[in-house]
């Protein structure tokens, strides 16, 4: 056994995960809120996460709630979103130290716990609708929020490659959800969204840290009583291989361009053969010494970053690197080799010994993080599985180069996306 | 080795001096899979003029060079270090700020060989002209990389109003232009007036065998056979205490406007003790004005002058530091005026009570117990701290020491108007 045990426990329409650990000078717990990602909800959930931490019936403003967590020494409270596969995941995240290593001795988890509480049930509302002020206030931010990712070129190039790619998808809908969307939504309309998040959403409770399992599951069944509920399951969406890749090229003033390109890998989190595709992305572009980052990189001197990563949940292979617009072609030809490359089983021992080597380093050091921790456990909510890290880092020793191969056989192109500058 | 035991945090922490003046320190971490170093040489993008070893005169040498030559260091005449470390199993980095340059790896096992990879690559350096022209184009994107960043051209924007001679005002990275002039000579040329491992620190933090660990070093170090070196001499400009310049606009391809507001320190040439105090309460300080719990953000957030990426930060090195409130807003002048005038309350000590100050030190006490919790932070902060002479493990024993009149008259110094500039992002008409 690699890593701490994972003690858990289902009560009604919650699963408590507890890890008891010794090795954090903190407690973190995170609630995870998960529900298909639909069009017509999407920007209602990104406004609720917004609107849950504007305040309480105890904390009425941002200050007053801020103000507690400052009290319970700098405890840190984030609520954020997420796109896992075809499911839109909320997760709240409290992180409290650990008093052991203060000289108060009051048991701070409990009043952690009693906050996620009160944030979840008890939220700002007047008879059946939030707060009016507060749900029109983020409004607007949820806008800005949105509106920020056209200036960050890097994550507005991988929106767009998205976009483009899934157009016929759920996947398409950005995290935030859409900006046209947002004016519609009302007090009203948020709290019955929000009522519908509270009796129907799949949820799940983490908490990492120097515990006493039974006396935290006691405080958190009288926390967090959820009814029962049956989840909502999406089965993945079959899409077809696409005749001719689409290309996608859109010119803006920047001084660099960036190249983002979708694949289909046809391979998803829990199937057989994924962790040959952990391989595969290891060997062609997870690392500096990966096929992209020696080729695109090193050998050619094209670019700084170029590098791919896996949507496990979704099946897709995301290449990205960011080059001189005259040097589109150059690259697409180089990154389209390396591919090839890898079809062919172009590849040594040597180099698929590295990359395991790598990837079980990268997975270590992972569980050495509570959110690490966090994420490598979700998966197995997410997609019904119950892969162990002991299942996880054998999967990876057992695969052989022919496995590889295989799984890079069923990598398809499916658009590459270009923000190119003014120039071409 | 020393021990030196951190009792609130029940740590151990190993000290030694080795004989060529190489500081190496180990934090035991149990319970964690990951054993993180770094390796860290105190010299970064500032230190653009200085006497070479072995020469009389100040040089200066072109803008972005110890980033270069931080890049430079991973190759090596049969190929790349990034290779090895992997076949290793470890995931190798390297960073450089105004101030240091740092080399690290983390690992889960093979902690001593990749130890051994990492000292070697760092002391045995490589540069020919080929490697060398090679990399200008590498970099040449890493620049244009954050050309298009709006943030990181408002933070330099900002710092650039601020000072007039301060080599601080210059990109890290340099431009495309000054990198055009490195050659193999000059990187050699640096390296060996920086690289001397009395100017560098190693720090370990991990699941590791304490003894095993010095004992390979000092070895490894013996037979590398270092002499002493004389100490470095390095250009300290006459900066004046206003700023550059008040105000300036960056015209860029966004949607939402950015400002900023710095405030330039007078705080310089502390180091120790007294520069830890300074430090922290001054971020007290700006933590009472500015933090989600104050009253002035929700002031500001409700009158749709900020959102949630309004940021502040205050930083603080020997020979320049300054302060920097922002973030993205629709009403860049409105924003920059609300800032300006809630710094100048608290100069009158109008806005600040000791209650705030209260829980503002509790705030940090958890942030710095939440901190500790990850090896990057503790090897990283640490080896700062010790560049600067202080301890990072003072730090909570510091902030008791705190009083609110140590942050009010601090307050009433470090405000003023001479020293306050505002640079803005705007979208492009």
């Amino acid at each position: 056994m690699v890593v701490e045990r994972e003690i858990k426990e289902k009560k009604g329409g919650i699963t408590f995960h507890f890890i008891p650990t010794k090795k954090f000078k903190t407690n973190t717990i995170i609630l995870k809120l998960k529900a298909p990602l639909a069009e017509e909800d999407a920007t209602k959930r990104a406004l609720l996460a917004n609107v849950l931490q504007s305040g309480t019936k105890n904390y009425p403003t941002r200050t007053k709630l801020r103000a507690f967590l400052d009290d319970l020494y700098g405890a840190s409270f984030s609520i954020d979103l997420q796109k896992k596969g075809e499911y839109h995941i909320i997760s709240l995240t409290l992180e409290v130290a650990n008093e052991k290593y203060l000289t108060n001795p009051d048991p701070l988890i409990d009043h952690a716990l009693h906050f996620l509480h009160e944030i979840i049930f008890n939220p700002l509302t007047t008879s059946d609708s939030f707060d009016e002020a507060i749900v029109e206030k983020e409004k607007q931010m949820l806008k800005q929020r949105i509106q920020a990712i056209y200036d960050d070129k890097m994550r507005y190039a991988n929106m767009r490659l998205i976009e483009e790619m899934c157009q016929d998808e759920p996947y398409r809908i950005p995290v935030n959800g859409i900006l046209e969307d947002v004016d519609a939504i009302s007090a009203q309309s948020l709290y019955s969204y929000y009522e519908r998040v509270v009796a129907e959403d799949e949820i799940d409770l983490y908490i990492i840290g120097d515990i006493n399992t039974d006396e935290v599951l006691a405080r958190c069944e009288k926390e967090f009583p959820f009814a029962e509920r049956m989840p909502k399951v999406i089965e993945p969406v079959a899409v077809a291989r696409k005749e001719a890749e689409n290309v996608v090229v859109e010119k803006q003033d920047v001084a660099q361009g960036k190249l983002n390109i979708g694949f289909r890998t046809n391979t998803r989190y829990g199937d057989a053969d994924y962790f040959a595709l952990q391989l595969f992305n290891g060997l062609f572009g997870g690392f500096p010494h990966s096929k992209l980052f020696m080729n695109v990189r090193e050998k050619a001197s094209l670019a700084y970053y170029a590098a791919s990563r896996l949507e496990s949940h979704k099946g897709l292979l995301l290449v990205m690197t960011g080059i001189e617009t005259k040097n589109y072609e150059k690259a697409l030809a180089i990154i389209k080799e390396q591919l090839e490359a890898m079809k062919q089983g172009d590849f040594t021992d040597r180099e698929i010994e590295q990359t395991k080597a790598v990837i079980q380093n990268q997975m270590l050091e992972t569980l050495d993080t509570s959110r690490g921790l966090t994420e490598v456990l979700y998966h197995n909510v997410i997609s019904k599985t119950n892969i162990t890290d002991d299942m996880w880092i054998e999967g990876i020793n057992n695969t052989t180069k022919e496995d590889i191969v295989q799984v890079a056989q069923k990598i398809d192109l499916d658009t590459v996306y270009f923000l190119s500058g003014m120039e071409a | 080795m020393e021990k030196i035991e951190i009792r609130q945090l029940q740590e151990e922490l190993y000290y030694e001096q080795l004989p060529n003046g190489l500081d190496v320190y180990i934090l035991p971490k149990a319970g964690f899979h990951k054993t993180y170093v770094t390796f860290t040489t105190k010299y970064g993008s500032i230190d653009n003029e200085f006497v070479p070893q072995g020469a009389t005169e100040f040089k200066k040498v072109p803008d972005g060079i110890a980033h270069f030559l931080e890049h430079k260091l991973f190759e090596k005449e049969d190929g790349d270090v990034f290779q090895q470390f992997s076949q290793q199993g470890a995931s190798a980095n390297a960073f450089t700020s105004f101030t240091r340059t740092a080399y690290l790896f983390s690992a889960t096992k093979n902690v001593e060989e990749n130890l051994k990879t990492l000292i070697d690559m760092v002391q045995t350096p490589y540069f020919s002209e080929k490697t060398v022209e090679k990399e200008k184009g590498i970099i040449g994107q890493e620049i244009q990389m954050y050309n298009d960043n709006p943030d990181w051209r408002l933070y330099f924007g900002t710092i650039e109003n601020m000072y007039h001679y301060h080599p601080v005002k210059i990109d890290i990275a340099g431009t495309i232009e000054s990198i055009a002039q490195i050659t193999e000579k000059l990187l050699y040329e640096c390296y060996h007036t920086f690289y001397h491992p009395s100017n560098m620190l190693l720090f370990i933090c991990g699941p590791v065998d304490v003894e095993n660990m010095i004992e390979l070093i000092r070895n490894d170090q013996e037979e590398r056979g270092f002499t002493k070196q004389p100490e470095i001499k390095r250009r300290v400009v006459d900066e004046p205490l206003s700023v550059h310049k008040k105000e300036n606009v960056l015209k860029m391809n966004v949607k939402t406007p950015k400002c900023m507001v710095g405030v330039k320190s007078h705080l310089t040439g502390k180091q120790g003790e007294e520069l830890l105090k300074t430090e922290l309460s001054l971020q007290l300080l700006l933590d009472m004005l500015f933090s989600l719990s104050s009253d002035h953000y929700q002031e500001l957030y409700d009158s749709g002058y900020i959102d949630e990426t309004f940021s502040y930060d205050f930083t603080q090195e020997e020979t320049y530091g300054f302060a920097l409130i922002g973030g993205d807003t629709q009403h860049p002048d409105e924003l920059a005026n609300a800032i300006k005038e809630i710094l100048l309350k608290a100069k009158n000590g109008e806005n600040i009570t000791a209650e705030q100050l209260e829980r503002m030190k509790r705030k940090k006490i958890g942030y710095y117990l939440r901190a500790f919790n990850s090896p990057e932070f503790i090897a990283n902060q640490f080896t700062r701290y010790a560049f600067n002479e202080m301890n990072l493990f003072q730090v909570v024993p510091v902030l008791e020491t705190i009083t609110f009149e140590d942050v009010a008259n601090l307050a009433d110094e470090f405000v003023d108007p001479e020293r306050i500039t505002v640079c803005k992002v705007l979208p492009k008409a």
